[in-house]
């Protein structure tokens, strides 16, 4: 089914399974059904092993497999009934940020996130899923229509970052972001976080304060990107794998400082290799965050928000 | 071996310092010598040219606070180095050095003092320690002032000079955006006024929260403010940027600032607009 050009470390996995399609080419002649079934039984092996001892720069990758699904993807099939609304009312749509209402178990919702493109003319389109300030203002239209309406929002991290254009900065980028953070800091109404994909910088964080920061087990989330932060520390290009590590980007290590509260695993492999479970497994992780969000009170909400971020952060004295 | 190739380009040390502490000073722009108590005169800008010279904390306190009245919060909050992290060199070895060298608590210092008059919290970044990059320790000075002003009912004045996000503590240091702008929420609720004052430059992950979350948003002339830098913006459009764009006056024009003030006259713009937006009157 891959489409796409395998990557490095999955190598031996791709091999083996070459090879089986070769035995399948032969298996009219003769009977190696117990030889297919064997080498099939090691390629599952060999993938479980890969996967449970990944890098974090692997795992950045996997982040960045084009076949990951992307928030409308989750919108169309987690959710029921999603209508997606489009525009900031001021200056245009932004494609990179997408939204909309939706309906999941017994809650009405508004789903907010990034939006990439699969090929190139819809990476084009999405730019690549990185926001200009419309996207943000976007959102935070979307945001004050759920607090009006209380719908409890939920954002779909997942861009390389917002956009730095000279039309990004005319149009006020900064402040676009920062006005985003300000009224996530106060909304009354439940906002659940879920990074998907990749979280850059403050491209994903200007859509990213809530109650609770859910992250997939192979996504990524961090200051800066690897490659960027090896360009600025090390002045090279060639150092992303040590930046990566040095940058400790990964959902378990995010828990591990306080910043995400729950892992979502993926299935082996990714979850480009079983969308389907993933948003079954999604939907009802979905349900049961929004179950105990909806049951708390708004003031105590925004209370308890404005605490957990008061607390991010490692300092003496 | 060419003599005139630096062997490691070394972007932080010249674009971070601030002015220097000798006797008489070169105006980068205008080249004309200026003698110290002169510069001191005309709160360290050029009289010239109008250069506005980076300066720290200590001198922005001698600017615009009432004299005698700064009193210094927190200045035992430091980095704790959460991550471990090296890069070409370890974070801690970083902050060792620029303690030593900047005799700064870290990239911003906070504390409280009387502006013309009117009781104020204060802060101010230091751009010559690691660039003025906000990391745990920036984020939880910020909030303890903020805490401050609601605590005491006093107007906020923040002093603005970051690169943005300290890359050492990575998310961490991204989710300060989201614990400033928290801050920020209760004064708003509070009523409290926040003047954010934007100095040379401003960008990055300051710029994209509680910089650009000022009630008033003052300006110096010409800081470079904006949330991407111009060179990566160059690397990603492989065009130059025109000249002017990102500065001060710019962002003006395109209604992202309120005042572009120059250095001699920001305290009295500052008192003004504190006591017409809060009705707190002179001692």
């Amino acid at each position: 089914m891959a489409s796409t050009p395998p990557l490095d470390f999955e190598r031996p996995v791709v091999e083996l399974e070459q090879k089986i399609l070769e035995m399948r080419a032969l298996s009219d002649t003769l009977d190696i059904q117990p030889q297919i079934d064997e080498l099939q039984a090691q390629i599952e092996k060999l993938r479980a092993e890969i996967y449970r001892n990944l890098t974090r720069w692997q795992r950045v990758q996997i982040a960045r497999h084009p076949e990951r699904p992307y928030t409308l993807d989750y919108a169309t099939h987690c959710f029921e009934d999603f209508v997606e609304l489009h525009g900031d009312r001021t200056f245009r749509d932004d494609p990179a940020i997408v939204g909309g209402l939706a309906s999941i178990g017994s809650n009405r919702v508004m789903i907010v996130g990034h939006q990439k493109g699969r090929d190139t003319k819809t990476n084009l389109y999405r730019n690549f899923g990185m926001p200009n300030p419309e996207g943000y203002r976007k959102a935070h239209r979307l945001f004050l229509l759920a607090e009006k309406f209380s719908l409890p929002v939920v954002c779909f991290l997942d861009t390389p970052g917002a956009y730095p254009g000279i039309e990004a900065e005319e149009r006020g980028q900064a402040e676009a972001i920062a006005q985003n953070l300000l009224l996530m800091s106060k909304l009354k109404t439940p906002i659940l976080i879920i990074v998907i994909g990749e979280g850059a910088s403050g491209g994903a964080l200007g859509i990213g304060i809530g109650d609770r920061i859910l992250m997939l087990e192979n996504a990524w989330y961090s200051v800066i990107a690897p490659e960027s932060c090896s360009s600025i520390l090390w002045r090279s290009w060639d150092y992303k794998e040590q930046a990566a590590e040095a940058l400790k980007l990964t959902a378990d290590d995010l828990v591990g400082v306080g910043i995400v509260d729950r892992i979502v695993q993926e299935p082996i492999g990714g979850v480009q290799r079983a969308p389907q479970q993933m948003f079954e497994q999604m939907r009802s992780i979905i349900i049961e965050e929004l179950g105990s969000l909806t049951a708390i009170d708004h003031d105590t909400l925004v209370r308890n928000r404005r605490e957990k971020f008061y607390r991010m952060g490692v300092w003496t004295g | 071996m060419a003599w005139f190739l630096r062997k490691t380009r070394n972007i932080s040390e010249s674009h971070q310092r601030e002015m220097p502490d000798g006797l008489w000073t070169k105006c980068p722009d205008c080249s004309t010598v200026i003698y110290r108590k002169e510069l001191e005169e005309h709160a360290f800008t050029c009289r010239t040219c109008n250069h506005h010279f980076r300066i720290g904390a200590s001198k922005y306190i001698s600017v615009l606070l009432d004299e005698g009245t700064w009193v210094e919060a927190d200045r035992q909050v430091r980095s704790a180095d959460p991550l471990d992290f090296v890069d070409t060199r370890p974070y801690k070895a970083r902050l060792k050095e620029a303690y030593t060298r900047t005799d700064l608590p870290d990239a911003v210092t906070t504390g409280s003092g009387i502006l013309s008059g009117t009781p104020i919290e204060f802060g101010c970044m230091n751009f010559g320690f690691i660039g003025g990059s906000m990391g745990s320790v920036v984020g939880e000075k910020f909030v303890r002032t903020c805490k401050r002003a609601l605590h005491r009912k006093h107007a906020l004045v923040f002093v603005s000079a970051s690169g943005g996000a300290r890359m050492q503590e990575a998310a961490l240091s991204l989710m300060q955006m989201a614990k400033t702008s928290a801050a920020l929420a209760e004064l708003a609720e509070a009523r409290l006024p926040f003047v954010s004052v934007l100095t040379d430059p401003t960008t990055g992950g300051v710029s994209a929260s509680f910089a650009m979350l000022g009630d008033v948003i003052i300006a110096e002339p010409k800081a470079l403010i904006g949330f991407a830098g111009p060179r990566v913006i160059e690397q990603t459009i492989r065009k130059k940027l025109p000249d002017g764009f990102q500065r001060s006056e710019f962002l003006l024009e395109h209604g992202f600032l309120d005042i572009v003030s120059h250095r001699k006259e920001l305290k009295e713009t500052i008192s003004t607009v504190i006591q017409l937006l809060s009705g707190t009157n002179h001692a």
